[in-house]
């Protein structure tokens, strides 16, 4: 992919393919009525902002999941492939990949296996060399935490 | 007309490389560049002279005095005022607060509305809508156009006998709108309001005259004006500043002092409690000996024409981004808002980054007027100062139409 100009050969590290794809055609961008789970994430800084809508299956299993929110396509992107990689996951699960996600977007080791669970969101790797955008990578993801910490009974 | 050839010879970050890149700096609407004159005004303080003021009988008291009083004499010619009306503050936004605190608190009351516009920069909404609330008072706005000018049609409407002030911008922050302060300051008079005008984006950039606007608060940061941070100037006129009390208490501000109680200094000191930010108060001096050298006409002048220039280049990259503000050059600061459907302000600003291009995206701490009134997310935000160059403006076009081809691949 990408440009002869050198100085857009890094831009590649952030812009992949998957992430203007998802920025363009985001998955599961609805709103779910009844939500088990909500949080609206903001960052007063830049203005992105993700709205996460969670209906549960068991107590502990997620069985819909909508985003609405507007942003850079690094935060919304990130949003996409949050609601596509959750689905059916349990809570656990979840709180893995994002521990993990933080590690990979903050520059930090992370093993192959634990690489294997986050699919897509590798594609946000190179968000690490930019470190302005490394909190919209993580906005959905902290907004997700919120909306699970919010339910108590959880 | 200026020359930013030999201008930029005095800026030494022009020179620094960004991503291997030279620096081509266009956020000066946040924080200007430095020139050599102020810095070494800065380290002249701390390596000859560093002592505090209005206290020692020692030399370089003696002269730290002079010179912190000297500068406040300059700054006051600067926007025609008398130096004891002239009071340091932290910038704009501590200039604000403070008459929020003092002459707010006591003169606004229940019933009582404050006139603001809908382009205001956080600075001066949020201090009022703290002291409103307070004090049972209500906001009122001025509409904004759909060409980014206050919609004056409504000002004999929105101004009555119950405005008590009316505090309005004198250059827009995000669209570079220069506001007729004068004649909204006369019609606010005509009924008994009091006027404040925020400076911040108008000072650094074109002659402003208080005697002329007839205002009765204005506020400016010296950081957007070549001058250091953490310093800026809060203006008030002499009948009202004589009846507001301070707001911080302490040593300096002080005449007369027992166990129980206190008595004044003289203005403007009275205002200035604690040791105050002398280095940067005199190296805002310099900044202003350098812009009075230069001429605010001329200053004003130089950034027309390359607005002018600007406007008319990016016409070429209007069918990917919306410009936002007056078409009129005239009518404008330097200062050029814009957007595109397609690519996201912060995804702009990365890759112009790369090439070395220092813009600003986001709100631009004014969220009523970029996501009320013109409803995005965000803009981006080009703004020039008298280093900038036509090359430069070519420079971010170029930029603009490879982040296009980028991101459209």
């Amino acid at each position: 992919m990408s440009s002869s100009n050198p100085s857009f050969n890094e831009l590649d590290d952030i812009y992949q393919d998957i992430i203007l794809d998802h920025y363009r055609r985001p998955r599961n961008k609805v709103n779910i009525p009844d939500p088990d789970l909500f949080s609206r994430g903001f960052n007063p800084f830049c203005g992105d902002e993700v709205t996460l809508m969670i209906t549960l299956a068991t107590e502990n299993q997620i069985k819909a999941i909508g985003f609405t929110g507007q942003g850079c396509s690094i935060s919304q992107a990130s949003a996409s492939i949050l609601t596509e990689l959750i689905k059916g996951k349990s809570l656990k699960e979840i709180m893995e990949i994002s521990d993990v996600f933080r590690n990979l977007v903050k520059g930090l080791a992370v093993s192959d296996e634990d690489l294997d669970k986050l699919g897509e969101l590798e594609a946000l790797k190179g968000v690490s060399k930019f470190p302005v955008r490394i909190k919209c990578a993580l906005l959905p993801w902290s907004t997700l935490e919120d909306a699970i910490s919010k339910n108590k009974d959880l | 007309m200026l020359n930013p050839k030999e201008i930029r010879k005095d800026f030494p970050i022009l020179n620094v490389n960004v991503h291997g890149k030279q620096l081509v700096y266009l956020d000066n609407a946040a924080t200007s560049q430095k020139p050599n004159q102020v810095i070494d005004t800065l380290t002249a303080y701390y390596r000859n002279y560093n002592s505090n003021v209005h206290r020692g009988v020692h030399t370089l008291s003696i002269k730290a005095t002079e010179q912190y009083e000297s500068a406040r004499e300059k700054i006051a010619k600067f926007i025609n005022a008398p130096s004891d009306s002239l009071i340091y503050t932290k910038g704009t936004t501590d200039g604000i607060n403070l008459v929020a605190h003092s002459w707010g608190l006591e003169n606004i009351e229940s019933g009582d509305e404050i006139l603001l516009t809908e382009m205001e920069h956080h600075s001066n909404l949020v201090p009022w809508q703290i002291l409103a609330e307070k004090n049972g008072a209500t906001l009122k706005f001025i509409p904004v156009t759909e060409s980014g000018a206050l919609d004056l049609s409504q000002l004999n409407i929105l101004l009555t006998s119950k405005t008590k002030l009316v505090a309005i911008t004198q250059m827009s922050n995000v669209l570079g709108t220069i506001n007729p302060v004068k004649e909204i300051c006369r019609q606010a008079h005509a009924l008994g309001a009091y006027m404040l005008i925020d400076a911040a984006q108008s000072v650094p950039h074109m002659p402003v005259d208080v005697e002329d606007i007839g205002c009765d608060f204005l506020a400016f940061s010296s950081h957007k004006m070549l001058g250091p941070t953490g310093i800026g100037c809060l203006y008030i006129k002499k009948a009202i500043l004589e009846t507001m009390n301070p707001v911080n208490h302490g040593g300096d501000m002080v005449k007369e002092v027992t166990l129980n109680q206190a008595t004044w200094n003289d203005l403007p000191i009275r205002f200035e409690a604690g040791t105050p930010n002398i280095a940067d108060a005199i190296a805002l001096g310099t900044a202003i000996d350098y812009l009075t050298e230069l001429g605010m006409d001329q200053v004003q002048a130089y950034e027309e024409h390359l607005t002018t220039y600007a406007l008319d280049v990016l016409k070429g990259l209007s069918e990917d981004f919306i410009f936002y503000g007056i078409p009129d050059p005239t009518k404008r600061g330097a200062i050029i808002s814009f957007y595109s459907p397609e690519i996201h302000p912060h995804d702009i600003g990365t890759v112009l980054d790369r090439q070395g291009i220092a813009i600003r995206a986001g709100h631009h701490c004014a969220m009523p007027l970029v996501n009320g009134r013109l409803g995005l997310p965000a803009t981006a935000r080009a703004s020039f100062y008298i280093y900038n160059t036509e090359e430069e403006v070519d420079m971010l076009v170029d930029s603009l139409k490879k982040t296009l081809q980028y991101f459209n691949r």
